[in-house]
């Protein structure tokens, strides 16, 4: 077996010990009425196993290291791998302080969703340009992936607490709100079943199409398209014609990649409904109610607090001096640089907030999910959408 | 001005909440609060204190962290706009006009309006300019009128706490102690706590536990760093600080290095490798069948000797031969040069050959330096080459005179005068790439285009930035103030021994009140101490997940 | 003083100048365009270049005389234009004390003697090969002219091409008393 291959299976590992770490936990809580000695075993079973998927995935990164030669973070898979490897480390690291198992239940799922997502994405080894054969580069990204995994562990626990706090049998915005994030979940799993689903089939549709400097170009659905590139001519037969056309500065392809993500985690949030009859925060409800909410406001806190200064370091600081070597200006306005200024902005404004007006609580909470979502913004839309120097993939 | 007198005797700034001498709370609010609000350890905001004067107002404004806050949020959504479009300066065009049109064709009516209410220079804008000033005031203002009031509170903190502060803490404990000699008690806690390196100091029958009282300077000096990062990007404004320029040079040309006076650059070769793998799916999606591994100019880089003028480039010395790569720039003298751009395959000579159209017979041939060609080139007894006219970059004619529309070699076009022994007067010959030549006559010899020769021109980037140490230095102060600030935390703990026996033990900490309980924990086991309270924690509940802490 | 009155002083001091630095900030970014290029009333940068016989020309040495210094390329078709029209000023103010340096950017002595040889040029012409002398007088488009009187000190920088008329008074303002 090549490394490259060891590499993959260490990473199916990781993945499925995650799966079952989940489980564990999410077992401890459930029995916890009567066994409790049992509980407490499930529990920390489940540690094991994260911690085992944790060192599995470890390996997957260190042997795609030494395979590549560079750090394997250099592509959209990579880097989204990475990132949820480092979630799972931010996780065990916040449990070893304050031992409070049900962050797990959230964390390990996210991280789940995020080495699907990654997987999505080309996972061939790519060779670096020349501007990103960098030290310094290595070192920004891996410090800028762990100071937002840990960042993320604040949102993380804002969602424990929010699960526990807010009423699900009360219609309130809150629950709303609550109900809308975890749809948004559903949405990403909605991605990873057409993509899977599409790419089993094998589906393939041909486009050429005028881009937005009027050259001729092609282009591949791996999608029925719903929406086509402007000026299109299919060159596949038999497979779906586009329902709209747009203009050219719109990626069409992208946006029907989008639109089928959501029809298909629609289409499961509402088989769930139909099924559970119960809303998602519902169904959680019950697995945190144990969960001392005092506690998870303070873990809440306190990952901002460790996250902050590592993300500053990582995403600030080692991207400037980067810059600087690259290019001879440490700052060049980027779409990715600005949004990890307005990601530093925005910790900066919770930090403010937090200490001097007092916002504890379920405000801590909703603004550590808004962080989040920035973060994943960063990491996805201007990555994907807005095109600048980061552009992966 | 006037002060506030505590019943204890002690004199505090107006304004100040908590005394800073005993403790007793001292306004109306602090006295109905349940767990007193600590921030700042009670003292007297500076900009609560005084409301009168324009100035005073204006700088309340900016204390306000209401104010701080929403101006951060502000700069933050402002900061996004920028980013729904590429900003001017990325784009490749040369004109304002060009830049405004690109808007509109690439984005459309919204790309317009973008170029239009100025987004797309947002960065550069006066506004924001003035909203980051406005952020850097607000830290200023805010860090003076908070840090100084605390420090003075923290520094001269005694012992001895009022029972109404102690009371009034988030973690209180009042009882006997639950085991052994109670007169023991304060030397077992200062024991025990001076082991967990907290600084005890002891007045009669209280103690005051402290430790890491330096973690209260961290948002001041993450905020003073904060500062000399900004007013280094201040003075990147001045001219003169800072050079940014950018140079062509082709390969075998010495170049005078623009923005850096009295240095010449040589370069010799321009280097570009690429990558021999087998396309990856992402590059077979994008349509990239290459990827490039190295972009490199090796250079010679050279100085002027003392005294020497502009021009002069008599004596140059050698100072330094290095291989620009991205990444890895040519540093000298406080400048760095950086790989930033290329051309490949420009002409750089041509070689002809003389024959005669009938017979095919060559004559002989010559190579013409397109950079520096020669008036004539003899190819042999009775035979020469003239050239009468070069144009490097044959741009057409105009009013049949051929016209050139730069000085480099893009397009090559010659006025030939051949002398042979048939034709010793000379024939005339217009030659340019990829159309017949033009004759005067009908001649008997032609030009034969043979080959060409190509270079390749690096494009460079000068720059030179006095203020990156400043940067640098505001960059590790906030750094280390942020580590202090987040890293450390300020924990104390009071110890009142009262009259009646019982102990009275309040407990504060800036942040982190587990990692505190997790002390207070040992020293109540040790010390055989009351059971602490924490006074904000619901206690309805019974036992839940993560009490259990060892 | 009393210690409201301090207050006062020191708050206003601090703001003030925190507002100065704001300002002088916004003017310096909105003049950033603007600066370093060569002034009126400057000192012309000294130079040596040499010309097509190959003699060294200093603009130093011409201290005492005025200068009509003009920068030109074989390409440039106002360049062109101008060139007679110099060249008959030249004659007229030559033994007046001002004298004309033609410096050509970077190109070869084949093109500029060919140049030279076809408008019959008679003042020097000399070829600035690295590009330093453009690159010191800040010469964007060409053709560019710079007026530097006796003193050596740059007069006055008409933007570019010239009329006869225009290079005539020009060549008046910068003789020597």
């Amino acid at each position: 077996m090549s490394l490259i291959d060891i590499s993959s299976n260490l990473l199916l590992i990781a993945f499925f010990a995650y799966i079952l770490g989940t489980v564990l936990i999410a077992g401890s809580i459930k029995r916890n009425d009567g066994a409790a000695s049992r509980a407490e075993k499930w529990g920390k079973a489940g540690i094991v196993v994260a911690v085992v998927g944790f060192i599995a995935q470890l390996g997957y990164f260190i042997t795609r290291w030494i395979y590549a030669g560079h750090a394997p973070v250099s592509n959209m898979f990579e880097f989204t791998t990475a990132f949820g490897m480092f979630l799972v480390g931010a996780f065990l690291l916040i449990y070893f302080i304050y031992r409070v198992k049900t962050l797990g239940l959230v964390a390990l799922p996210i991280a789940i969703l995020f080495i699907s997502y990654a997987t999505m994405f080309p996972t061939d080894v790519t060779p670096l340009v020349p501007s990103l054969q960098s030290h310094w580069l290595t070192l920004h990204v891996v410090t800028a992936a762990i100071g937002q995994a840990i960042l993320a562990i604040s949102a993380v626990a804002g969602l424990v607490y929010l699960l526990k706090e807010v009423d699900p049998k009360q219609k309130s915005k809150e629950r709303f709100w609550l109900e809308a994030i975890l749809y948004l979940f559903v949405v990403i799993i909605g991605f990873v079943v057409v993509t899977l689903t599409f790419r089993t089939m094998g589906y393939e549709a041909e486009f050429t199409y005028v881009d937005k400097n009027g050259m001729e170009a092609e282009i591949v659905y791996n999608m029925p398209a719903l929406f086509g590139m402007n000026e299109y001519e299919l060159k596949t037969d038999g497979v779906m014609e586009p329902l709209v056309e747009l203009p050219p500065y719109i990626n069409a392809k992208k946006l029907t990649t989008v639109v089928w993500s959501f029809i298909a985690g629609t289409i499961l949030y509402l088989l769930y409904r139909f099924i559970v009859r119960k809303r998602i925060c519902e169904l959680l409800n019950p697995l945190v109610k144990k969960v001392n909410t005092n506690l998870v406001d303070e873990i809440g806190y306190r990952s901002v607090l460790i996250g902050f200064p590592v993300f500053t370091l990582g995403a600030l600081v080692f991207a400037m001096i980067w810059a600087q070597e690259a290019w001879g200006r440490f700052w060049g306005w980027d779409p990715k640089e600005v949004w990890a200024l307005i990601t530093w902005l925005f910790y900066a404004a919770y930090l403010h907030l937090r200490l001097s007006k007092g916002w504890e609580g379920r405000k801590s909470a909703w603004l550590a999910l808004i962080g989040f979502a920035i973060i994943i913004f960063n990491l996805v839309f201007v990555n994907l959408v807005i095109a600048g120097l980061h552009s992966y993939a | 001005m006037e002060k506030v007198k505590c019943v204890c005797g002690h004199e505090n700034p107006f304004g100040t909440k908590i005394c800073g001498k005993c403790g007793r709370p001292l306004t109306e609010e602090a006295k109905a609060q349940k767990v007193l609000d600590m921030k700042y350890d009670g003292s007297a905001i500076r900009s609560k204190t005084y409301n009168k004067s324009i100035i005073d107002k204006i700088w309340n404004f900016f204390s306000s962290v209401k104010v701080g806050v929403s101006l951060i949020v502000i700069t933050l959504i402002a900061s996004s706009f920028g980013t729904f479009f590429p900003q001017k300066f990325n784009i490749q065009a040369a004109t304002e006009a060009e830049k405004a049109l690109y808007y509109e064709q690439n984005y459309g009516t919204l790309g317009k309006l973008y170029y239009e209410l100025g987004l797309s220079d947002l960065y550069n804008s006066w506004w924001y300019q003035i909203l980051v000033g406005l952020l850097a005031i607000s830290i200023i203002v805010a860090s003076l009128d908070r840090g100084i009031p605390l420090y003075k509170s923290l520094k001269n903190q005694r012992v001895k706490r009022h029972e109404s502060f102690m009371k009034k803490q988030r973690i209180v404990a009042h009882g006997p102690v639950t085991e052994g000699d109670a007169s023991k008690t304060l030397d077992l806690i200062a024991e025990k706590m001076s082991k967990l390196r907290y600084k005890v100091r002891r007045d009669g029958n209280a103690l005051l536990a402290e430790k890491n009282r330096f973690a209260r300077s961290g948002p001041y000096i993450n905020h003073l760093g904060l500062i000399i990062f900004l007013f280094g990007l201040m003075l990147r404004f001045i001219p003169g600080f800072h050079v940014d320029e950018a140079m062509w040079i082709r390969e075998g040309e010495i170049r005078a290095i623009p923005g850096m006076d009295g240095y010449y650059l040589e370069n010799e070769k321009f280097i570009l490798e690429t990558y021999d793998n087998e396309p990856t799916r992402a590059q077979i999606e994008q349509g990239v069948s290459k990827i490039a591994k190295n972009y490199q100019s090796d250079v010679k880089l050279y100085k002027q000797p003392e005294g020497a003028v502009l021009g002069d480039t008599e004596n140059l010395d050698l100072v330094k031969e290095y291989s620009i790569r991205v990444n890895h720039p040519l540093k000298y003298d406080g400048y760095s040069i950086y790989q930033m751009d290329y051309r490949l395959n420009e002409f750089k000579s041509m070689t002809f050959g003389l024959t005669n159209k009938q017979s095919g017979e060559s004559l002989g041939t010559l190579t013409i330096d397109l950079t520096n060609p020669e008036k004539e080139y003899v190819l042999g007894e009775n035979t020469k080459v003239e050239i009468l006219n070069y144009y490097p970059d044959f741009s057409g004619l105009k009013d049949g005179i051929p016209q050139t529309a730069s000085q480099y070699p893009n397009n090559p076009a010659f006025v030939f005068k051949m002398i042979t022994p048939d034709k010793p007067e000379g024939e005339i010959s217009f030659v340019s790439i990829g159309a017949a030549p033009v004759e005067a006559g009908d001649n008997e010899y032609k030009m034969t285009f043979k080959n060409v020769e190509t270079r390749n021109v690096s494009g460079l980037a000068i720059k030179k930035d006095v203020t990156i140490p400043i940067l640098i230095v505001g960059g590790i102060v906030f750094l280390i103030g942020l580590a202090i600030g987040s890293y450390w935390n300020h924990r104390r703990l009071w110890v009142q021994q009262l009259e009646d026996g019982t102990l009275l033990l309040a407990a504060h900490t800036n942040k982190n009140w587990f990692g505190l309980k997790k002390d207070l924990n040992v020293v109540t086991e040790y010390a055989h101490l009351p059971q602490y309270i924490d006074q904000l924690e619901e206690n309805d509940e019974t036992k839940r997940e993560g009490d259990d802490v060892e | 003083m009393d210690k409201k009155k301090k207050r006062m002083v020191i708050r206003g001091l601090i703001l003030g100048l925190l507002a100065c630095a704001i300002i002088y900030t916004i003017y310096n970014s909105a003049t950033k365009d603007k600066v370093e290029v060569l002034q009126d009333g400057d000192k012309a940068p000294d130079f040596e270049l040499v010309d097509l016989e190959g003699n060294t020309h200093r603009l130093s040495d011409y201290k005492g005389q005025g200068v009509f210094l003009n920068f030109w390329g074989t390409w440039c078709e106002p360049c062109k234009k101008e060139m007679p029209a110099l060249e008959r000023q030249y004659q007229q103010f030559k033994d007046q004390g001002v004298q004309v340096l033609a410096v050509n950017i970077a190109q070869s002595n084949f093109e500029v003697q060919n140049y030279v040889d076809q408008l019959h040029l008679t003042f020097p012409v000399v070829i600035d090969k690295t590009k330093s002398v453009m690159q010191a007088y800040n010469v964007g488009q060409l053709p560019a002219s710079f007026l530097i009187d006796p003193e050596g000190k740059v007069k006055r920088i008409p933007p570019g091409e010239l009329s006869e008329q225009q290079i005539q008074t020009y060549m008046e303002s910068i003789k020597p008393e």
